[in-house]
């Protein structure tokens, strides 16, 4: 990890969508960057600008519908000055993405096999047999049981977990960089989730493929990441290594969220819901978002966005409570 | 899949035997004796039980039914009560001119409807889809006998460019251009409907299924245009081809109007005729086969469907 130049990086980013009712700020100036082999969650609720930021990242937006600005950097390639074609090779080769939902992400009029293979042979200069093989080879890799079977199957035909299997069988075809995972679990069984969990750990550690995970469980969070950055209204309030993050968050939407979800070790802590709703993108307060719901809130949250301060220990928070390196 | 047809082929068979027992039943439905109406009003007593023995009208109306599915199996359908000949023969040549109508209509308007709608489809919100949605509304709302009139007014009698009526005298080529002169404005006034029902199917089901997860996933994976379109046709087919049949259907059975505007001599022509004379074997003969010829259709759609979309062969 000694190369300077970031294998992602994300300055300034902005995503606005045009709705009936006005304009909503989804992202608002985020800044992160992702090393090689690094894992990065991108926690919080939903409405956050977690699932936003991440197709923002693989120019993925209906352009006519979103307002983007800001920079997003893969491999030294700026994305949005790119054309169109040019992006569509990066897209399933350098950068790929495990949807929320492989019911809905994977097309019901197709086997599993040529849904692989037709990725394979789009980027590769390989067959159809080739790629038929090598299809093969990756439902072993995320141990489909019977995979030779497999690969005729339809997606109705398999389980949730062997879905999410598939998927991100399909995800890993040609060996991208960059790993985008959108809630992988979120839409599985309890007892499933942790399996295709420590399936993406333990491919992210034989690839050493970069991932960026977005979740809002805490759990998998502490399971898998190296790094977290904390969103709430379509901005980073917090971001650090887990442990800083994740053992003792500043940011005080970091400290509700964290103690409202009950976990390992806390469990008979009382769930501490934080007062308030999540605000409305469409008309985000002029000064600090989390404001209204703030116990530590003063004159200044008000007035005009919070600073990013970077902390001592190199975390980035954006509150004025922060204290910052001396 | 197999298993699929042969079920599927299966279930098709009550449903054919229904539509002949409903068939059989209109005959004894009509008002009045079916042998008064043969032997006419003023004939005399022996000579209607004599016709009544003949046809069978004696025996006991299951037997009778038994008589008729065995003559229909047979291909005997009957004598038309108008022109004496078998109902069988004259249906024959009245459906080879409407199939060649509807299948001419059915090309034209399919082809016209998918381009539409696909268009209108692949770029909803745009100019050219609004365009398309106006013009397939006006296809779906246009009365099309009145279209056929202004067609025949403009096309034959004010610019006597083709044709007002008929076929081409009988020994004329099917498909030979004297034919096709006479076949262009009963095509053209048909294809109109099913152009405008069409391009709003396809529009719909194509911009239904891009705004699906599976086609963001497609692109997610590199996937360019073509590729994406190709996935999005394959998704849409079974819907479109269960339209498209039953605009076929409509075609066959629906022509009334076209070919008496036209004087075209298909089975909507026959049937038109045979209501007014009340020749009621020709009735029953036409009844039939348009029914069995939409049974037949219906499962040809449904083995198509199941084809294309995997999850379709499991009922």
């Amino acid at each position: 990890m000694s190369d300077p130049t970031p294998l992602l990086s994300v300055t300034g980013l902005n995503v606005a969508f045009q709705t009936p009712r006005g304009t909503a700020q989804a992202v608002n100036g985020i800044d992160f960057t992702l090393a090689r082999g690094e894992v990065l969650c991108l926690l919080g609720e939903s409405g956050s600008g977690k699932s936003v930021t991440l197709r923002a990242l693989m120019r993925l937006l209906p352009e006519q519908r979103s307002r983007i600005s800001g920079r997003v950097t893969i491999a030294g390639e700026d994305l949005y000055g790119l054309p169109e074609r040019r992006v569509e090779d990066l897209r399933g080769k350098v950068v790929s993405m495990v949807f929320q939902e492989p019911m809905l992400a994977l097309d019901p009029v197709y086997t599993i096999g040529a849904q692989i293979a037709e990725t394979i042979v789009r980027h590769e200069r390989v067959s159809k047999a080739e790629a038929g093989r090598r299809a093969l080879e990756l439902l072993e890799k995320v141990q489909i049981p019977s995979a030779k079977r497999r690969l005729e199957a339809y997606p109705h035909e398999m389980s949730g977990g062997m879905r999410q299997r598939a998927m991100i069988a399909l995800a890993l075809a040609c060996n991208p960089a960059i790993l985008l995972a959108d809630e992988p679990t979120t839409a599985l069984d309890a007892t499933v989730q942790m399996q295709v969990l420590l399936l993406l750990r333990r491919l992210q550690a034989e690839t050493g493929m970069a991932v960026i995970m977005v979740t809002h469980d805490i759990g998998v969070a502490a399971e898998t990441a190296d790094r977290v950055a904390v969103m709430y209204a379509g901005r980073i309030v917090e971001q650090g290594t887990a442990a800083q993050v994740l053992k003792t968050p500043q940011h005080p939407y970091a400290t509700g969220l964290f103690a409202s979800t009950v976990h390992a070790g806390l469990k008979d802590r009382r769930l501490d819901a934080i007062p308030g709703a999540p605000p409305d993108l469409t008309a985000l307060p002029p000064g600090c978002a989390f404001a209204p719901r703030c116990a530590r809130r003063r004159e200044a949250c008000d007035v005009g966005q919070p600073p990013k301060i970077r902390m001592a220990d190199a975390r980035e928070v954006l509150c004025v409570d922060a204290v910052a390196a001396g | 899949m197999l298993s699929y047809i042969v079920r599927r082929v299966l279930y098709a068979v009550p449903i054919a035997v229904g539509v002949t027992l409903l068939v059989f039943a209109l005959l004894h439905m009509a008002p009045g004796d079916p042998v008064n109406a043969v032997a006419g009003p003023d004939a005399p007593a022996d000579v209607v039980e004599a016709l009544r023995r003949a046809y069978g009208f004696d025996k006991p109306l299951p037997y009778q039914y038994l008589l008729y599915l065995g003559r229909v199996v047979g291909g005997d359908l009957g004598v038309s009560v108008a022109t004496g000949r078998a109902v069988a023969g004259e249906l024959a040549q009245a459906f080879a001119n409407t199939l060649v109508l509807a299948l001419g209509a059915a090309v034209v308007g399919f082809v016209a409807g998918i381009a539409l709608g696909g268009v209108a489809g692949w770029h909803k919100g745009t100019v050219v889809d609004h365009l398309a949605t106006v013009v397939s509304l006006i296809g779906v709302s246009v009365p099309h006998y009145w279209l056929g009139m202004v067609m025949v007014i403009l096309m034959a009698v004010e610019l006597n460019w083709l044709p007002a009526m008929g076929m081409a005298s009988g020994d004329a080529p099917l498909f030979g251009l004297e034919q096709v002169r006479h076949m262009l404005l009963p095509v053209l006034t048909m294809a109109v409907i099913p152009t405008g029902i069409v391009a709003r199917s396809v529009r719909a089901a194509v911009g239904e299924t891009l705004e699906r997860e599976f086609v963001q996933a497609l692109k997610a994976k590199g996937m360019r245009r073509g590729a994406v379109m190709r996935h999005v046709v394959r998704n849409v087919s079974p819907t479109i081809i269960a339209v498209l049949g039953l605009q076929f259907g409509y075609l066959l059975g629906g022509s009334i109007l076209i070919e008496t505007v036209f004087s075209w001599p298909g089975t909507g022509f026959l049937l038109n005729e045979a209501i007014f004379k009340r020749d009621l074997p020709v009735l029953q003969g036409i009844i039939l086969m348009l029914a069995l010829f939409f049974v037949l259709l219906n499962l040809v759609v449904d083995v198509a469907q199941a084809a294309l979309d995997p999850r379709m062969r499991r009922t």
